[in-house]
């Protein structure tokens, strides 16, 4: 039926085109949306709908706890959540490699299903282009999503103000040292894996519970460190992270420490930053650590107006430094 | 006895708070500490320790960035060497927007057609010229007396397995003579230093005994977690009442007295002492290394007959001073305008553990 690895006339829009959608893409995406194959989906939404949109490539594409699907998926069901949004369509472009394995691509497809039906989101609408050999790594995706907004105001950037309680939803750092170790082939004392997860289920309870909450943003690339200095600039405030309480699994943190990297810096693709007024802080922990995806939940920090647009880290020897946004990559250090 | 923790057992803020109050209590008159190494000053900085020493113990940050005292003239010349046909430069990542003259850097040569490779070792480079048998790899080697050995045992691996197209701008420079270099200088003026940790592991104890004999300077190797530069500074204010200065090994965990013979036979067997030119600090007589005997055959700059001229500092730029303690990094006027990490003027705000960027990155 198909070859086992992609031929570039597959992306030529003719009937190798549409076997590879209906084999692959309505196979595992199928809903009564996708599955009128017309030129555009026409969605029912009402109230205002936050939209985000994201490409994907990552090496390699299969890693301990996810793989480039899940990461589609998860990254973009977060964004949108992120906004105090529900989730609720994503489409989704593939640009493809000519000679990509079919069944790298069905795992990918498949995997993307999952993590979509566990979201509760529907792919609705989605484009694929097959490029020449070496034109792209393999496989590049994009999703845009939108979902409904849930409460008003909306938690946003902007929003933090002195006083507030600074949380994490769990271990910092985990996303991006699994990748790193992926792809050099280094092992630590005990596997670790992504942290890849849709957050839109837990930000619903939240939002519910606490819809006083200021912020919420997922500390993607750069990791805390960056989406906090990110927060601090927007809302013209300090933020002061106290750092033994950082949550970070100790065999990250272990890893870390051997390579020279920092976790803080580090992506993470299944955790949230909340930032709400300090009164809501137990509230807001206790619904955290109910929910599978916030077990590790803690409160790290407190905003205030002393250095503002800045972060402050209190290190466990009680001295106070910066923690600024990462200048570029993290290296390795030369001795 | 407890085994320590290697992960958490240096920095235990309890012991740490201890000996903090026992600086802050026995501390009578201002006192400085040069600390050598950038591992150092990432360390204090990082850890927090800065802002918890007493005001009149006064940090210098000196010269232990092995990029930072890569001296105008070795950019040039490696800038140099990247415009040469069929030359591949293989360098560490830190040296990718290190200026030379004009503002010139590796990314810009890269972006004008250079073949730049970053590797993280020089076995890496090893493996890029095998990979390129038609071309010519050069590997910029930049570092102490903790980087030569690899260094050298890479170029030896080449000489024994015939690998001809690799070879080696040596950068390379030795601590003790630096030391004695900045000891002699009448506008420095510290009173104690804090040792590298690193090198000595390669040179042991000896080669730094000169600093307390001749210059009567209190001098500690020191490791690198808060515990260790926290006893190597209650061990230099003891030195400084007593009035005994010594060179004393705190770091005697990891630090053998004598160091590493077997790294420094390799390293004598390729290299020779040299003289060579710092950034900020000049020439200094036999402190650099360069390939010797047969090994003279892999000299990146003999072959591709290139030349290290002594080109006059950067423009404005305060880096020399700084190396030198004599200026803080947010002392220079261009410090946080015009050169900052993502746009460097000076090697200091390059490199991770310059002083500049370690000031920039973490001072409140």
């Amino acid at each position: 039926m198909h070859p086992p690895r992609l031929l570039l006339d597959t992306g030529s829009g003719g009937k190798a085109s549409h076997r590879l959608i209906k084999d692959f893409f309505l196979k595992h995406f199928a809903n009564e949306i996708l599955n009128r194959l017309d030129d555009a989906a026409i969605l029912k939404i009402s109230g205002p709908i936050a939209m985000s949109t994201d490409s994907y490539t990552v090496t390699p594409l299969f890693f301990p706890g996810g793989d480039i699907g899940t990461l589609a998926i998860n990254g973009t069901v977060n964004d949108v959540a992120m906004l105090g949004a529900r989730p609720l369509f994503l489409s989704c472009a593939f640009i493809l490699e000519e000679g990509l394995e079919m069944e790298v691509l069905e795992r990918i497809v498949r995997s993307m299903a999952q993590a979509a039906a566990k979201a509760q989101v529907r792919i609705v609408t989605g484009d694929t282009k097959v490029v020449p050999k070496g034109a792209v790594d393999q496989v590049f995706i994009n999703t845009t999503g939108i979902g409904e907004i849930l409460a008003q105001p909306c938690p946003q950037g902007h929003r933090a103000r002195p006083g507030d309680a600074v949380l994490v939803s769990g271990t910092m750092g985990d996303h991006g040292l699994t990748i790193l170790a992926t792809r050099e082939g280094l092992s630590f004392e005990a596997p670790i894996a992504s942290d890849c997860a849709g957050l839109g289920h837990l930000i619903a309870k939240l939002l519910k519970a606490v819809p006083e909450i200021h912020v919420l943003r997922d500390p993607t690339r750069g990791g805390l460190a960056t989406t906090l200095n990110e927060i601090a600039g927007q809302s013209g405030v300090q933020c002061l992270v106290r750092e033994e309480t950082v949550p970070i699994n100790p065999v990250v943190a272990a890893g870390c420490s051997f390579l020279g990297l920092d976790p803080l810096y580090l992506a993470n693709e299944g955790k949230l930053v909340c930032i709400l007024p300090e009164e809501h802080t137990d509230q807001a922990l206790r619904i955290m650590r109910e929910d599978e995806y916030g077990q590790n939940a803690a409160r790290i920090g407190t905003i205030s107006n002393d250095h503002p647009g800045r972060v402050v880290l209190q290190t466990p020897l009680g001295g106070h430094r910066l923690l600024d946004m990462l200048e570029g990559a993290q290296l390795p250090r030369i001795c | 006895m407890n085994s320590i923790n290697p992960l958490t057992g240096f920095k235990d803020p309890v012991l740490c708070r201890n000996l903090l109050d026992k600086i802050h209590a026995e501390l009578g008159a201002p006192l400085s500490f040069m600390e050598v190494c950038g591992t150092h000053t990432v360390a204090i900085f990082q850890s927090g320790l800065r802002s918890l020493l007493p005001r009149d113990l006064t940090q210098v940050s000196g010269p232990g960035c092995p990029v930072c005292v890569t001296h105008e003239g070795e950019v040039a010349a490696f800038l140099e060497l990247a415009k040469k046909d069929n030359v591949v430069i293989a360098t560490f990542g830190d040296l990718m927007r290190v200026p030379g003259p004009r503002g010139r850097n590796l990314n810009i040569a890269q972006a004008e057609g250079a073949r730049v490779e970053v590797v993280y070792s020089a076995f890496d480079a090893l493996i890029l010229a095998q990979k390129h048998p038609d071309s010519k790899v050069v590997f910029l080697g930049v570092g102490f007396e903790t980087t030569a050995p690899t260094v050298a045992a890479t170029i030896k691996a080449a000489a024994a397995q015939g690998i001809e197209n690799l070879l080696l701008f040596s950068m390379h420079k030795l601590v003790p003579p630096a030391l004695a270099a900045l000891l002699t200088d009448p506008e420095v003026n510290v009173d104690s230093l804090i040792l590298p940790g690193h090198v000595s592991t390669i040179i042991g104890l000896e080669p730094y005994r000169f600093i307390a004999d001749q210059y009567g300077v209190p001098a500690v190797i020191t490791g690198f977690e808060p515990l260790d530069i926290l006893q190597a500074l209650l061990l230099i204010m003891t030195q400084i009442k007593g009035k005994q200065p010594r060179v004393v090994n705190q770091y005697s965990r990891v630090v053998a007295e004598q160091g590493n013979p077997r790294a420094r036979e390799i390293m004598s067997e390729v290299f020779e002492p040299s003289d060579a030119l710092w950034r900020g600090l000049g020439r200094i007589p036999q402190s650099g290394l360069a390939l010797q005997g047969e090994y003279a055959r892999f000299d990146a700059l003999r072959l591709l007959d290139v030349r290290v001229e002594e080109l006059p500092p950067l423009p404005g730029c305060h880096c020399g001073e700084v190396l030198k303690g004599k200026v803080r990094p947010n002392e220079c006027p261009l410090f946080g305008k015009a050169c900052v990490p993502a746009n460097p003027v000076g090697p200091c705000m390059v490199s991770t553990e310059g002083s500049c960027a370690a000031y920039y990155k973490y001072s409140l």
